[in-house]
């Protein structure tokens, strides 16, 4: 239980830091108005040269991992579930983090995400 | 006329790509783990001998194959639609895995866990009818 319970934890947390730093990274490098594959593959290499697209990848990595080892453990119809807790995470770090107003109805969605994953945890047997 | 209803068919083909390619990504590297063996502790050799072992695993391979396809859809999507218009797939996705899991990998699912899915998947729709921005912009 233990071992599951620091997986989940590192998947949602270091899934949704993961997309906050990379989200810093891409207003650093700005709007991409061009879908051309030469010009994509320019936004990429400028990408590479931001240090907060680094740090994504690496806590994005590192949660695939994590997703990995818990399919390893438990059924895919309860892992992907309880991942959606980062919607939690997410409305709590761009709070925190980014400053971002959390309207009342995405509250009243974090939390019935929440009471979803007590249910899928309880329904676990 | 004809421009506007090629964007709307291009819209949807890209939200089809995105329900069946992200579920699928997970159910095949879900199917890729299970071959492998739960990972007996996170001491480091085992972990590393479950990650060589992941990663000869041609299931886990078609599900990361996959879940790119999911992404690419999932960004090609984000730049022609709005964030809320494309929540709803997202909120589908795990009702999906779900009955994926159900159907396709035999998994038992309990009626609890059905209800939590089905509570979850109401709680994400409900956090993409608000707005996608509150902050001022750059």
């Amino acid at each position: 239980m233990l071992r599951e319970i620091i997986l989940l934890l590192l998947i949602v947390v270091l899934g949704t830091g993961g997309e906050l730093c990379l989200a810093r990274a891409m207003r650093t490098i700005g709007q991409v108005h061009d879908f051309r594959p030469h010009s994509l593959l320019r936004v990429f290499w400028r990408a590479l040269r931001v240090g907060w697209m680094w740090i994504a990848l690496l806590m994005m990595t590192t949660a695939f991992f994590s997703l990995l080892a818990m399919l390893s453990l438990e059924n895919v119809s309860f892992v992907v579930p309880v991942t959606a807790l980062s919607y939690a995470a997410g409305a709590l770090g761009g709070k925190i983090f980014l400053g971002e107003r959390v309207a009342p109805l995405r509250w009243a969605g974090v939390f019935l995400v929440c009471i979803g994953v007590t249910l899928v945890w309880i329904g676990k047997g | 006329m004809k421009s506007s209803l090629d964007l709307h068919f291009k819209t949807y083909a890209l939200i089809c790509v995105m329900v069946v390619f992200g579920p699928l990504g997970d159910v095949l590297l879900s199917k890729g783990m299970k071959g492998v063996g739960a990972v007996p502790s996170f001491h480091p050799a085992d972990l590393e001998r479950m990650f060589t072992a992941a990663f000869t695993s041609g299931a886990v391979w078609l599900g990361i194959g996959s879940l790119l396809a999911f992404f690419v859809a999932y960004t090609l999507v984000l730049s022609r639609a709005d964030y809320s218009y494309v929540q709803p797939a997202s909120a589908m996705a795990y009702g999906i895995v779900a009955l994926l899991g159900y159907f396709v990998l035999g998994e038992a699912v309990t009626a609890t866990r059905w209800i939590g899915v089905l509570v979850i998947c109401l709680g994400v729709l409900f956090v993409g009818h608000t707005p996608p921005r509150t902050t001022e912009s750059d």
